[in-house]
């Protein structure tokens, strides 16, 4: 037998037990088992707690056992304090001298971060981690963030450095001004890795257009990446191709986890001027589309109706006032208001809209299911104490005709201010909108 | 969808050169060879912008093997030829289209989005634009008109939106799913139409050699990690509904504000356009 074994075995001590048995013994208090340690290793190897030394008084002078480690609202003076108290600060991850940089390119699409971009974030650490270990060189992670930006958690999302571009040219979509800059990076940076989201927001029309400009062979599709080997689809998805990794990646949603447990510097890197190149592509603004000619799956805004709707043709006014896409509860459905197919909820279409107005819905357990992933909630109810009032982001209590009669006449008015973006599109994309628009939806049906 | 006169396409003494790539498709269930779904879409918007102009000037491109049956479901959609640039399999087709186009110098050149054999990169379009040093438009929905050397073009955006862009020929565009579907591929005309092979000399992609290709794994189901350190954190973890943290509630106040609260958070938000 070896050794370990014999280190493996528990040995006891029958002095040392004899004097913790004896509370009047000289050297109990030094020797004993209660000493000041909560756990001790008993004469049969089992561990025993010291109920005598743990715990602390409670506020009416009883004592108490703290059972939650520690984690229990924290209790001073005999006074707790206020619920909801502020988190922990996780820790700072600071690289005064980063040896190389690793450029992240995120979508942003409405100015914040998707939680593709934290993936693809996620997945930068990763790869920055895996050369610290191979060379020890540290590095940072650099986004490069194009247009009005609103997030406001770029240090928990795993962002070291930002340069941010949201001057004047960058505004619409300028994908020729955007590789200018992002030569420029490469020049100055010379970047170990070029990650870009591959999703249909602009991230693989950027990756892609930079892979051409810079003659990288990029990956494509790659869900699992690491310094020597990414996977990625390849066929229409169909099978997995293995091959060293390039320089350029555009990473598959769920490539990495996101940065959850350190804060990141942000700091904004001093930029000298980029050349305004000329446009060939000129971005003429977003069209009006029809809305209901939408899938109700992946429409942006849904004016939802249930049973608290007693206008219906008012319903119908508003959601084309609005330009929303329209859903319905069941009941709406049941009741013959609505077809079907604008059901919303677990037996109809879970829906992915960004800003969902429900009115007269209660909130169904079925019905929030299929709106689990909407940003924003908004609920027009006559019962505070609905499911929906909960889940909501803001609710308005009270009659829906009235309210919905209110915000017709709002958006009226807003309608007929001039604003930019109606009357920059020829009447040729209308037109062409309005018919493509018109066999989407006899499609559809 | 045609385009109305008045807006049309064919402006007078414009003969639009239009080239539609091709490729070779793929099933997604059976993995039989098939007509791409994006490149049938380029072909479509290709007959339909040569059909309004007022000579018939569509090439249906093809780099590859001429053999292959699924190019006549192409030829079926009533094309009477199909051209095509004879290149072994390991070749690098780049090349050699660019090569052609440059000789040819078409004034738009229609491709898909991503093919669905191969590497299907989607970096097809990108590499000629920048050969070619033309302008790339991605994922675009319709060509509304052409009028004076620049064509109007509606852009596919997620969640079904529209951009209009425009852009001066000549220039490269990738189809997206959301352009008018093709036309049904009709068998007597795909077996009429002729094959115009054309030898060319191909380099070998010596870069996918070092690949290992398989069919695809099933990708594992992230994990929701629960972080909690006690017992009573990971009970609240496991039963708590996830809720909006206290949302705004307007109970008493006149209709009138509460409209305009909903009409303040939709302009924020960006809905109201």
């Amino acid at each position: 037998m070896s050794d370990d074994h014999y280190s493996e075995i528990l040995r006891r001590d029958p002095r040392a037990e004899r004097i913790a048995r004896n509370r009047l013994h000289a050297l109990h208090v030094a020797v004993s088992v209660g000493g000041q340690a909560t756990e001790v290793r008993g004469p049969s190897g089992l561990l025993r707690k010291n109920p005598h030394t743990v715990g602390f008084t409670g506020p009416n002078g009883i004592k108490r056992i703290d059972r939650l480690k520690g984690n229990a609202v924290a209790i001073k003076n005999g006074r707790r304090n206020a619920p909801g108290s502020q988190e922990a600060l996780l820790p700072l991850h600071v690289i005064a001298e980063p040896a190389f940089t690793i450029v992240v390119v995120p979508d942003m699409v409405g100015g914040r971060l998707t939680a593709h971009d934290k993936d693809v974030l996620g997945q930068a650490h990763k790869l920055a981690r895996a050369i610290e270990a191979d060379s020890n060189e540290t590095g940072v992670v650099m986004v490069v963030a194009f247009g009005v930006c609103k997030e406001e958690n770029f240090d928990k999302a795993g962002v070291d450095r930002l340069l941010l571009l949201d001057s004047a040219e960058y505004e619409g979509y300028c994908p020729e001004q955007q590789i200018a800059a992002l030569a420029q990076v490469e020049v100055r940076f010379k970047p170990k890795y070029w990650l870009f989201p591959d999703s249909v927001h602009g991230g693989t029309d950027l990756g892609s257009r930079l892979a051409a400009r810079l003659g990288e062979r990029p990956v494509a599709q790659a869900w699992q990446v690491d310094t020597k080997i990414s996977i990625c689809r390849g066929a229409g998805g169909s099978v997995d191709i293995t091959r060293a990794t390039p320089r350029l990646l555009m990473l598959a949603e769920e490539c990495a986890n996101p940065i959850d447990e350190s804060r990141h510097e942000v700091l904004p890197v001093a930029w000298e001027s980029i050349p305004v190149v000329s446009p060939q592509l000129l971005d003429k603004g977003q069209v009006a589309v029809d809305p209901n000619a939408i899938p109700l799956a992946e429409a942006e805004f849904i004016l939802s109706a249930g049973n608290g709707i007693n206008n219906w043709d008012q319903f119908h006014t508003i959601a084309a006032a609005l330009g929303a896409t329209e859903g319905a509860s069941r009941v709406a459905v049941d009741d013959g208001y609505m077809p079907r197919f604008r059901q919303v909820g677990a037996s109809g279409t879970w829906v992915t809209a960004r800003v969902y107005l429900a009115v007269g819905i209660s909130g169904a357990i079925q019905h929030m299911q299929g709106i689990g992933q909407c940003d924003k909630v908004v609920t027009i109810n006559t019962d505070a104490g609905c499911d929906m009032v909960k889940r909501a982001d803001l609710s308005v209590i009270g009659d829906s005709e009235t309210v919905l009669g209110e915000l017709l006449s709002l958006i009226e008015m807003f309608r007929q201010q001039p604003h930019q973006s109606q009357n920059s599109v020829s009447n040729s994309v209308k037109n062409a909108v309005e018919n493509g628009a018109k066999e989407g939806a006899e499609n559809a049906a | 969808m045609q385009p109305d006169s008045s807006t049309g396409l064919n402006g007078k003494g414009q003969d639009l050169k239009i080239v539609s790539l091709i490729s070779i498709g793929q099933h997604p269930a059976s993995g039989r060879a098939r007509r791409a779904e994006q490149d049938g879409r380029a072909v479509e918007l290709g007959m339909t912008l040569a059909a309004s102009s007022s000579t018939q000037n569509l090439t249906v491109l093809h780099a590859g093997d001429s053999q292959q049956a699924a190019l006549r479901s192409y030829a079926g959609m009533g094309l009477e030829s199909v051209r095509v640039l004879q290149l072994r399999e390991s070749a690098d087709a780049v090349k050699t289209l660019s090569e052609y186009l440059h000789k040819h110098a078409p004034d738009i050149i229609l491709t898909g989005v991503r093919a669905e054999s191969g590497e299907s990169s989607g970096m097809m379009p990108y590499l000629l634009g920048e050969s070619l040093g033309w302008p790339v438009v991605s994922r675009i929905a319709d060509i509304v008109s052409i009028k004076e050397g620049v064509a109007e073009i509606l852009q596919a955006l997620p969640r079904g939106q529209r951009r209009a862009l425009t852009v001066r020929l000549p220039f490269i565009a990738s189809v997206d799913n959301a352009a008018p579907e093709p036309r049904q591929s009709a068998f007597g005309p795909a077996n009429r139409a002729f094959m115009e092979q054309q030898q060319c000399h191909s380099e070998p992609d010596t870069a996918r050699n070092g690949w290992s290709i398989v069919s695809a794994r099933k990708r594992p189901k992230r994990l929701k990690i629960v972080k909690a350190k006690t017992a009573a954190d990971r009970f609240k973890a496991a039963t708590a509904k996830p809720q909006g943290a206290g949302g705004k509630i307007m109970k008493n106040q006149p209709a009138a504000e509460q409209a305009q609260a909903i009409f303040d958070l939709l302009l924020e938000e960006g809905v109201l356009r």
